[in-house]
């Protein structure tokens, strides 16, 4: 544990899948001291009562997140430049003809 | 048959019940917060186990006492259960070391139960097998981490193993009452696990860097006839009080 005022183990964000093929969206943090134990602390505090398919979990700190004083540069890309934004690619989708 | 099917199922849900009650009393007093949910998981999962086997225990032996009335109008010398479910938490070591004690015995019991000629045992056996699977790991995990972790928690751990190893036996020694339903197909032998569940304990304690504790002569037993350790009365007092002081009360 390091010496910071923190005396709780490690946070990990959990990421919980509904179904196969769904995304693993986040749904909350636990803490804990390794992978392994997170991932029972995910299971237990996430998991005890709807249906999951599967569990991620990261450390907090290794997730990279932009910094909120840069949110006008990042998020405000002026709509008069929306050919930068890739949208007008069809995505592929097998079930559809094109 | 079935006067000792109702003998079994006694010894079934309050080994649950009583372990599971065990495991309540960390509410509130955890090492961590994520502890206290994975202990009270365990809990429940066991509590659910003990009031299917005492349903029925009781449904069997038609004297009309339900889940509730086996559970809290019984007296220690009415209890079935083994005696290491009964002992006290004591520390977070030994809580561990109780869990994965009575793991490596239950959860061989509970898939060969999940077998049984007898679908209502059968279902309750399939139901506990798979939640006990998890029981099983997150104490494993956390032996693992406290043997081969500090000198203190090495230590700690270490006593509790050296503890209540000896409490094991009682829970895979058969009877008169296990012999008649194994010969029924109905319950697994609980001496035909005695290998499994040994092997279990024996690469745990290996994988953890703890000692396996030397068999002595301290052999306890009794709890399958009634007689307990001095803690299930205390247990068992705090457990009933509510429901003795006032009788047939509803909320």
């Amino acid at each position: 544990m390091s010496a910071d005022s923190d005396t709780q183990f490690t946070l990990w964000e959990v990421f919980v899948q509904e179904k196969t093929g769904a995304p693993h969206t986040h749904v909350g943090s636990v803490h804990a001291a390794d992978a392994e134990l997170a991932l029972q602390n995910a299971r237990d505090t996430f998991a005890r009562r709807d249906k999951l398919v599967s569990i991620w979990v990261v450390e907090a700190e290794r997730i990279a997140a932009s910094r909120s004083e840069d949110a006008a540069g990042m998020f405000e890309p002026g709509p008069e430049k929306i050919y930068r934004h890739p949208r007008f690619y069809r995505p592929a989708n097998p079930k559809k003809k094109a | 048959m079935s006067a000792a099917l109702v003998e079994y199922l006694l010894r079934l849900g309050d080994d649950a019940l009583v372990l599971g009650h065990r495991l309540s009393e960390w509410c509130g007093f955890a090492p961590v917060l994520e502890e206290e949910l994975a202990l009270a998981n365990v809990a429940l999962d066991n509590l659910d186990l003990a009031q299917a086997a005492l349903a029925l225990a009781g449904e069997l032996e038609s004297r009309g006492r339900d889940a509730d009335a086996l559970a809290y109008l019984r007296d220690d010398r009415h209890f079935r259960n083994a005696l290491l479910v009964e002992q006290p938490n004591v520390d977070f070591a030994w809580t561990l070391a109780r869990q994965a004690l009575f793991d490596a015995f239950a959860l061989p019991n509970y898939r060969a139960l999940a077998q049984s000629a007898d679908p209502r045992l059968a279902a309750i056996g399939a139901k506990a097998a798979k939640e006990t699977e998890y029981h099983a790991r997150h104490a494993r995990s956390w032996v693992l981490r406290l043997g081969d972790g500090t000198a203190e928690s090495h230590a700690r751990m270490q006593t509790a193993f050296d503890e209540l190893f000896p409490y094991l036996e009682e829970l895979l020694a058969s009877d008169a009452i296990t012999r008649e339903l194994a010969a029924a197909a109905v319950a697994p032998e609980p001496s035909a696990l005695h290998g499994e569940a040994h092997a279990t304990i024996a690469a745990l304690l290996h994988d953890a860097t703890l000692a396996q504790p030397e068999p002595g002569a301290f052999r306890p037993r009794g709890g399958r006839e009634g007689l307990h350790t001095e803690h299930l009365a205390r247990m068992l007092a705090e457990m009933q009080v509510v429901a003795r002081a006032h009788p047939g009360a509803r909320w």
